[in-house]
């Protein structure tokens, strides 16, 4: 069984990294938003993997559920709606080539670094631990994280309502 | 995982996709039966035989030989992949529906919250589907229904804490297991806190109105249609014909069971009997224990179904400015202060 689980992984590996290509590279926005759905959908499928039960969740509901679907808003609202080809086109090639040699580097760096340690435990529920972890030793930043998204809810709907003359 | 186990998952698997096809026939006919009584007409009595009962299966014959027409002009690799993710989306959610004590796809430790996770990817089907069509009117049904389920998924998960806060438990059968022996048990009675003295009723029976209502919402039935309101924009599925729109009609009456599920698992007992004697101990056979419950699940969850289809032909339908209205300006604050009482309650009780 130890074969088919691996098997199953791979093909989630695939599914990631496939649609994440996909994301980066293609021309028209709509694709890589839909892209972006699968590639999201497989790092959820990671995390289960990773016995990550609650993240795995967490990710399909806020990033498939809720973000990807205001980036599609986004990218209707800003171009034209109707026209099938939402393309986009890239400039300055070379000068994107810095950063990526930079982040490329410092991420293998960091993957070569990193003692990885492999081990099997059971699989066990997390959320009860995650819970109690965010209520007591994380306390300080789950507060400052609400008072954040609080902040810009309302910074959000004072921009909406700003050109709005009463009635 | 065994190999047995897999193969019992692919059996599960199945069995669900046959029981949602099933369902939908059956509430097809029971739609025309239900409109037809409440709007008093006759409905189908001509064709099909005793109170046309084989008018959906010449229905569905009749979508599963139809052409399936992909528009021209339709961005046809999206147009034919949204009525899958849609269908995929709920199929998923009824992995941890508990029809009886041992029917259920897998009993996750987090069974209620990745059911709310896997079930928004429905939305993005919808976009998915209302874009690709490359038709006004189906993009404007799905810019509605996007907006509509983003919205209302916050009153959605807002009630579902009640009785998770009530139980303590994110567990599909843990929450089902917490309201046996008797109607008085159940969630919306609110019994478990406060020593039996249903001083949580009131929270409990306004947090099942809410979720009511809002699931009402989520699964784009009247008076919350305006995705494919028939009279103004037909809807997101304008363009779809044959197979692929009958994906979509599936996945619309799979998620009203689902709803209907969810709400009868966490307020309604889930497949307790209302009365303990009615049900049959796993000690006397298991195989009983498992059908009674399978049949009370069921039960219930019809009657559900069926109110939402009387209150579908009942209501007109809101605007856009009160659908939004409702769901921000009462349900929101008012599932908010539900959940700060209920909360109050359990530290209190604890």
């Amino acid at each position: 069984m130890q074969l088919l689980s691996e098997l199953i992984f791979w093909c989630f590996v695939v599914l990631t990294v496939g649609s994440a290509i996909v994301v980066v590279f293609h021309s028209r926005v709509i694709y890589s938003v839909f892209a972006l759905l699968f590639t999201l959908f497989g790092v959820a499928a990671l995390y289960v993997y990773l016995a990550a039960d609650f993240l795995a969740a967490s990710q399909l509901l806020i990033y498939v559920g809720g973000i990807l679907t205001l980036i599609i808003f986004g990218v209707f609202l800003t171009s034209k709606v109707m026209s099938l080809n939402i393309a986009e086109q890239s400039h300055q090639r070379w000068l994107a080539v810095i950063p990526i040699v930079l982040v490329g580097a410092g991420l293998l760096m960091l993957i070569l670094t990193t003692p990885w340690e492999i081990k099997i435990s059971a699989v066990r529920p997390t959320t009860q631990e995650l819970g109690q972890l965010l209520l007591t030793d994380y306390l300080v930043s789950f507060e400052a994280a609400s008072i954040l998204l609080l902040s810009a809810l309302i910074g959000a709907m004072r921009l909406a309502r700003f050109f709005r003359t009463e009635d | 995982m065994s190999i047995i186990q897999i193969i019992i998952s692919a059996i599960y698997l199945v069995g669900m996709i046959g029981f949602i096809s099933v369902f939908a026939l059956v509430a097809i006919w029971l739609e025309r039966k239900v409109s037809a009584h409440v709007q008093d007409r006759l409905g189908p009595m001509e064709t099909g035989g005793w109170h046309g009962w084989s008018q959906t299966i010449a229905d569905m014959l009749k979508l599963l030989l139809k052409e399936d027409v992909v528009p021209d002009a339709a961005d046809k690799p999206l147009f034919k992949l949204a009525p899958y993710i849609a269908f995929t989306g709920s199929l998923a959610a009824f992995a941890v529906l508990p029809m009886s004590a041992n029917l259920i796809g897998t009993d996750l430790n987090i069974g209620i919250y990745y059911l709310i996770a896997v079930s928004s990817l429905v939305t993005i089907s919808i976009i998915m589907a209302g874009w690709a069509s490359n038709n006004k009117w189906s993009l404007f049904g799905a810019m509605r229904a996007a907006s509509q389920m983003l919205n209302y998924e916050i009153p959605v998960a807002l009630s579902l804490l009640v009785p998770i806060l009530i139980v303590g438990s994110l567990s599909m059968q843990e929450l089902v297991g917490a309201q046996a022996g008797g109607f008085w048990n159940w969630t919306i009675f609110g019994a478990h806190l406060g020593g039996g003295s249903f001083l949580l009723l009131p929270f409990t029976i306004l947090a099942f109105v809410i979720y009511f209502w809002s699931s009402l919402a989520e699964v784009n039935r009247t008076p919350f249609d305006l995705p494919e309101g028939e009279s103004e924009i037909i809807g997101f599925q304008v363009e779809y014909s044959a197979m692929r729109f009958a994906m979509f009609y599936l996945t619309e009456f799979a998620n009203m069971f689902l709803v209907s599920g969810v709400a009868v698992a966490l307020f309604l007992g889930g497949w307790h009997a209302p009365l303990p004697f009615l049900e049959i101990s796993p000690e006397t056979s298991i195989l009983f224990h498992n059908l009674i419950g399978l049949g009370w699940f069921v039960l219930k969850a019809m009657i559900l179904v069926v109110i939402q289809m009387w209150l579908r032909w009942t209501l007109p339908r809101l605007r856009v400015d009160q659908l939004m209205h409702i769901c921000w300006k009462v349900f929101i604050p008012f599932s908010l202060a539900n959940v700060l009482v209920v909360s109050l309650l359990a530290v209190l009780q604890s």
